[in-house]
């Protein structure tokens, strides 16, 4: 019996191994190294570098976009690692009530997850474009529709256009694949494309990877992920003519994206030493790798 | 129960040192799992019962528009429980005749030599974890049921093609994942039939399969309906396979319609959702709750009554 238990372990590890590393390859290898040509904080990281970081004190609070959790949360982490004696709080409430509350005074930075206005901007709201979302379109790499204009996917999205033939391309029934309704990547494709609240889903994955799985294995299937986890498994469709590349991104040439930027009120030199620290951090090389890390492009 | 308990082994003194030990530890064991059924209990009903009073019982339970992040939210959950209930029966529909065969084969039926193969295989399958059925469902079963889906529904204006994330892939998986539970416990119940009653209907001239489906099945009858409750708690539980293949958008449980569990409304949700949208997963947790209590109270009277009977 007791045989028969070992046994059967063995072959559940094995298996939930083989499991593990078939789900981790598809995240993998996309964190290609630009970061040279980046690095332009390099000097103030290492100013304050060699004033020990230890003995900063102080506190930076943030609060805004329920998108910008990831990077907020990947930030603090690494941050509060090198530096202990500075505490970051971070509050997700949204862009707009982020950016009130900087207003207000009651926080030191206010995460938007879109461009600010020239209202706030009056208010002498700084806009710290820290990173760039990217979203792709993706579909299954038999199809052969290469673009798409903006309205017409939104017309798939909403149902208005349900065949391929109607975009170019063969007669197959376009299954739309998306996220679940909390989804930041929904909220930001929908947002972009002014389709909130009106798409009509086949699928409602919870995961960018279960997108990627689902698109890479049903043919006349349209999905969207996050630019960074985009493989050789799916295509990526050029939306308007422009490629899903990060240089168009950067550009600023490509629909689907959009900056997370981390406000301040006033410059960063004017803040406290704790926040321009901070912002110090995010432009140092490991900061810069930590953004990455979160699936986002670092901008120019 | 204050008693002196003299111990064999030793002096009296060290021995009741031991018992009275023993006693608390055994105590404090019991009471860790009555404490954890009972704040669950407690804090499904203190989390769930918020949105059910914010929202409304009726725009909940017997709504039919799930749009949490709407901006006017609509919070109906009916085609949920309904998928739930659908798929669930219909899962234990499929499943259960194929375990309880199975349960005969490996008890009665088959040569030794292969139920020794058979019976590992059948162990190992409840051994594999839940998300490599959905795994392979969503790269092997839904493939398939997109050409089947594209057959039938070909040229149709109003059908939303799902490639083959629907209500049948998710029962297919639940099917195959409940055949472990119910055919180990069947196998044991079947096996504890008296050898006489079949002895005893062989030598009336009865054969070996009338006496299987005459005198074995019926004297199991108590063991395999408990085997089949437990069945439908693991597909009513099941989240991690079925929100791979099942579409997880939320419609009518049609068979060709993509649909969302109770489970993986959770499941989907909770990572992002907030204010009223987390409260109301939270309703959606209760009634499961409340689903998966009742099929325990009916599995404990089953147990009562099987035990009455022998």
């Amino acid at each position: 019996m007791k045989k028969k238990i070992v046994k059967t372990l063995a072959v559940t590890t094995a298996l939930t191994i083989a499991a593990a590393s078939m789900v981790g390859c598809g995240n993998s290898g996309t964190a290609d190294s630009n970061a040279d040509n980046k690095a332009s904080g390099d000097t103030q990281a290492a100013a304050s570098d060699s004033k020990d970081a230890k003995d900063i004190t102080g506190t930076v609070t943030m609060a805004g976009s329920t998108s910008m959790e990831k990077l907020a949360n990947s930030l603090k982490e690494a941050f509060g690692a090198k530096y202990p004696g500075i505490s970051v709080t971070a509050e997700f409430t949204g862009s707009s009530a982020g950016i009130e509350s900087l207003e207000a005074g009651s926080v030191d930075i206010g995460n938007s997850s879109r461009e600010l206005s020239d209202d706030e901007k009056s208010q002498g709201i700084v806009e710290n474009v820290v990173a760039i979302d990217g979203i792709a379109v993706i579909t299954d790499t038999a199809n052969d529709v290469t673009k798409i204009s903006s309205d017409d996917l939104a017309k798939v999205y909403t149902g208005e256009i349900t065949n391929w033939k109607e975009l170019g391309g063969q007669d197959e029934a376009i299954v739309v694949v998306g996220r679940e309704a909390a989804s930041g990547t929904r909220g930001a494709f929908e947002e972009l494309l002014d389709i909130k609240d009106k798409c009509k889903y086949a699928n409602e994955l919870d995961s960018t990877g279960a997108v990627l799985a689902k698109v890479a294995s049903t043919p006349g299937s349209i999905g969207y992920i996050s630019l960074d986890v985009l493989d050789d498994s799916v295509s990526a469709l050029a939306i308007d003519d422009v490629e899903a590349t990060e240089d168009n991104i950067v550009a600023g040439k490509y629909k689907l994206s959009r900056p997370f930027v981390m406000a301040t009120k006033g410059e960063i030199s004017e803040q406290s030493e704790a926040v321009q620290t901070f912002f110090d951090y995010i432009q140092s090389d490991e900061g810069q790798e930590v953004i990455k890390k979160a699936g986002l492009i670092l901008p120019q | 129960m204050e008693t002196n308990t003299v111990s064999i082994i030793g002096k009296k003194r060290a021995g009741s040192i031991v018992e009275s030990t023993a006693r608390v530890i055994f105590l404090a064991t019991a009471v860790v799992a009555i404490v954890a059924v009972l704040s669950i209990t407690v804090y499904m009903i203190l989390k769930g019962t918020p949105a059910l009073a914010s929202v409304g019982v009726t725009d909940i339970l017997f709504g039919t528009v799930w749009e949490p992040t709407a901006t006017e939210p609509h919070f109906g959950i009916l085609y949920i429980i309904l998928t739930s209930i659908v798929g669930t029966a219909l899962a234990i529909l499929i499943g259960v005749p194929v375990s309880i065969l199975t349960a005969v084969f490996l008890a009665e039926v088959a040569p030794k030599k292969l139920a020794a193969i058979v019976q590992p295989a059948v162990e190992l399958l409840a051994a594999i974890p839940s998300v490599i059925y959905g795994l392979l469902g969503l790269m092997i079963l839904t493939p398939w049921m997109y050409g089947l889906e594209k057959k039938i529904f070909a040229g149709s204006q109003t059908h939303q093609f799902t490639g083959g994330a629907n209500l049948i892939s998710a029962v297919i998986v639940l099917a195959i994942m409940i055949l472990p539970t119910v055919i180990n416990i069947s196998v044991s119940s079947i096996k504890a039939v008296p050898q006489q009653m079949k002895s005893a209907s062989l030598a009336l001239g009865a054969t070996k399969i009338q006496t299987i489906f005459g005198v074995v099945l019926p004297a199991a009858k108590s063991g395999i309906m408990t085997a089949i409750v437990l069945g439908i708690g693991r597909a009513l539980g099941e989240a991690m396979a079925i929100s791979l293949v099942s579409g997880s958008a939320v419609n009518i449980p049609l068979p060709f319609n993509s649909v969302r569990f109770l489970t993986t409304a959770i499941v989907s949700d909770m990572s992002y959702s907030q204010g009223t949208h987390r409260q109301v997963l939270f309703t959606i947790g209760l009634v499961l709750f409340v689903f998966i209590m009742v099929i325990n109270l009916i599995l404990t009277r089953l147990i009562k009554k099987g035990e009455q009977e022998v």
